[in-house]
């Protein structure tokens, strides 16, 4: 068994119109046979306009969350400024790359607006030793990437305002983990924009 | 070390498989079944042909596609068809689709412990003129369903058809059918759409997708291209 | 005592152990452990990947497809597979990802301070030492193969990187999973002192042959051209894999689609609020808010 399907977990960004959405499953299993948990969120806060969701093995999730936090808040005080969602991705990427020969089991998604920049949607997926993937339309992660790939390649479109983001990232998340036993028990789903981050929980299959 | 049968016996790198990729689907309507399938084989990193055709029809309204190992898939549909046309003599008909899918996972059973190395799905119209889709494992388990999807665009594709073609389940009483809603064009576009998308993002997948669609007309062919990379 | 005593000795900065940058290992003794406990490591991702450059009478042109793989599923349909290393000197990576963006990334900086020292143009062969030499240290871990091309005082080169820090000077280089389909196009057509269209014809065209036949490549063909006094780097500079088709009827979720649980609401952000007031913003997870005023959005 794969260290990075150990846990179970599946992670969804989306740019949108002026607007990103991140959406992550909620069950924290254990071994692949035990559902330990059904409300963990693998989506962590760094400020406003900027989230970061992590798949993988979950102490090094709560690790990374962690030391990113730390890393962003140290930053704020030296600099009297957000981070840029570039800079943090920048930042992450060279925090697991540090650890390229004994690394962190954790693959993140980093999904934001950039204040400097008009509020400008970005997105950023990464392997587990920092290789930056950044795009303008939809990031993966997680143990099953080949579900979530194929909703999100199908049902995708760019330029979408906030509410249709939502449902379309919402239908991915639901139908991305609908065959997978290691993730799942519904989704958290946060659509952020400029002056307002709505987040909401779906209803899925509880097995 | 005797050579008579009594000691340990090794067959270093024995390996007589090998994966040639490819994504078989297919669809079941009310009075129609459409069937599709990549024409990409392929092994490793290289491409053999863009032009393989894994549809083949079985009989009058019955069609197998199959994904995995080609020389398994050619050699599973010879000893199938010949078993088709030797009912047919006896018989005196063309062998029904539901007959046919039985003697599939009887076939593939046969070799439980030396399988062949196919993901099959077969369709086509049962005595009744619905739509009819079987979708097997390597050993021949197998299940009848309105929609399915094997080979290594399978992990693309099913998310997808779950998520557009969910019906009511076959245990709920009193029984409702299990087709899907769409129309015959509607499921063709479908079925075009998760091909391409399928074409994004698998590797194995690509050049052509060739469909088959069989309903009380008789059975048509269509083709639409895909990438080449 | 009194020496301790002192409260003015002013402690010399010491970075943060986070800032001191190289390799840190920690790790390495738990996953070590993980690993006897019967779990696999995951493999980090790898670019199938074609790669080449070919010299021209006064330049070069690099090439690279835009595909990432993982596995079987292309994980980036348009990755940057051509790096920067100076304002003279451009390098295309195969191999792990994130091996070729970090290489090549270490040595565009020190360069950037080598030139500010030595108030001079970088030279390929500098960039090619210091890539080697980083290369061979680490005796083929870090998993980087490149094609490394540029014009400097001594004209234009070309070289490619093998993982394990060998390299080899050529007038056409070809890398990576597709690197064969590639150079039967080299094989084939090159010739000496190509202009600068005919370079880039068959730079493209070697790209082209790894898109097609090599399932690892595909995607879009990005070319970058280097001569003495301009850079052009041409970001797709073709795109022969477009989608082929797209549903008729399209993917519809009308407002309202997802079946919600309860727990809904919105935040207000920094952007909301006038500049320097202070306003406690609701905030954390669902479970802290479900009894505060938070806006219920339905």
């Amino acid at each position: 068994m794969s260290i990075m399907s150990y846990n179970g977990a599946a992670i969804i960004a989306m740019c949108g119109k002026e607007c990103v959405a991140i959406a992550s499953d909620l069950r924290f299993g254990i071994n692949q046979q035990q559902t330990t948990a059904v409300d963990m969120k693998k989506i962590y806060k760094i400020h406003d306009h900027l989230y970061v969701g992590l798949s993988g093995l979950a102490t090094d999730q709560a690790t990374l969350a962690q030391r990113f936090k730390f890393r962003h808040n140290m930053y704020e005080l030296r600099e009297s400024r957000k981070m840029r969602p570039e800079t943090f991705a920048n930042l992450v990427s060279t925090m697991l790359y540090e650890k390229r020969f004994g690394p962190y089991y954790a693959e993140p998604i980093v999904a934001g607006l950039d204040a400097t920049n008009g509020y400008k949607p970005f997105i950023t997926g990464m392997d587990l030793i920092g290789a930056m993937a950044p795009t303008d339309n939809f990031v993966v992660c997680g143990n099953n990437e080949e579900s979530l790939f194929g909703v999100c390649e199908s049902m995708y479109k760019p330029d979408l305002e906030p509410e249709e983001l939502f449902e379309v990232i919402a239908q991915c998340i639901l139908a991305g983990v609908n065959r997978d036993c290691l993730s799942g028990w519904g989704g958290v789903v946060h659509v952020i924009s400029k002056d307002k981050v709505i987040t909401r929980t779906l209803k899925g299959r509880m097995d | 070390m005797p050579h008579d049968g009594s000691g340990p016996t090794t067959r270093a790198n024995w390996s007589p498989y090998d994966n040639n990729g490819g994504t078989v689907l297919a669809v079941a309507g009310e009075d129609y079944v459409v069937c599709a399938a990549d024409t990409r084989m392929s092994t490793g990193y290289n491409i053999l042909t863009r032009d393989y055709k894994k549809i083949d029809q079985m009989s009058d309204k019955c069609v197998l596609a199959s994904a995995g190992f080609m020389a398994d898939a050619v050699t599973l549909k010879k000893t199938l068809k010949a078993r088709c046309t030797t009912y047919e003599f006896q018989n005196d008909k063309p062998m029904g689709c539901v007959s046919f899918a039985q003697m599939l996972s009887n076939t593939l059973y046969y070799r439980r412990f030396f399988p062949y190395y196919t993901f099959n799905i077969v369709a086509g119209l049962d005595a009744e003129g619905k739509g009819a889709v079987f979708t097997y494992d390597a050993v021949g388990s197998y299940e009848r369903t309105n929609y399915s999807c094997q080979g290594s665009g399978q992990g693309l594709i099913m998310p997808v058809l779950d998520n557009q073609l969910k019906t009511v389940s076959p245990l709920v009483l009193p029984a409702q059918s299990s087709a899907t809603p769409l129309s015959e064009s509607e499921a063709v576009d479908l079925v075009k759409d998760c091909f391409a998308t399928a074409g994004e993002r698998d590797i194995y997948t690509g050049d052509t997708v060739e469909i088959w669609i069989i309903n009380k007309d008789g059975v048509r062919k269509e083709y639409q291209e895909l990438k080449l990379d | 005592m009194a020496l301790l005593a002192s409260g003015n000795v002013s402690a010399a900065y010491i970075p943060d152990r986070d800032e001191r940058g190289g390799f840190n290992f920690d790790n390495v003794a738990r996953n070590e452990m993980m690993s006897q406990n019967g779990l696999k490591f995951k493999a980090a991702m790898k670019t199938g990947t074609t790669i080449t450059g070919v010299c021209f009478k006064g330049g070069v042109v690099l090439g690279a497809d835009t595909r990432s793989t993982n596995g079987e599923t292309v994980a980036d349909k348009n990755c940057e597979k051509i790096h920067y290393i100076a304002p003279n000197i451009y390098c295309c990576g195969a191999g792990t990802a994130a091996d070729t963006e970090a290489v090549t990334g270490m040595i565009a900086s020190a360069l950037e301070l080598h030139r500010l020292a030595t108030k001079r143009k970088s030279r390929v062969v500098t960039a090619l030492t210091m890539l080697k030499s980083h290369l061979f240290k680490y005796q083929g871990h870090v998993g980087a193969a490149l094609v490394l091309g540029g014009v400097d005082i001594n004209g234009p080169h070309l070289f490619s990187v093998h993982p394990h820090g060998s390299s080899d000077s050529l007038p056409f280089a070809t890398m990576g999973s597709g690197s064969l389909a590639a150079m039967a196009v080299f094989e084939a057509d090159f010739k000496e002192d190509m202009t600068e269209e005919e370079a880039k014809e068959i730079v493209a065209r070697s790209i082209r042959a790894g898109i097609f036949n090599d399932l690892g490549s595909g995607s879009n063909v990005d070319l970058c051209v280097i001569t003495a006094d301009k850079v052009d780097y041409l970001r797709n500079y073709e795109c022969p894999n477009e989608r082929t088709y797209v549903r008729s009827k399209g993917y519809d979720f009308p407002p309202g689609t997802t079946v919600l649980n309860r727990r809904n609401f919105m935040t207000a952000t920094a952007a909301t609020l006038p500049v320097n007031q202070i306003v406690d913003i609701i905030d954390g997870a669902p479970e802290d808010v479900a009894s505060g005023d938070a806006m219920q959005t339905d």
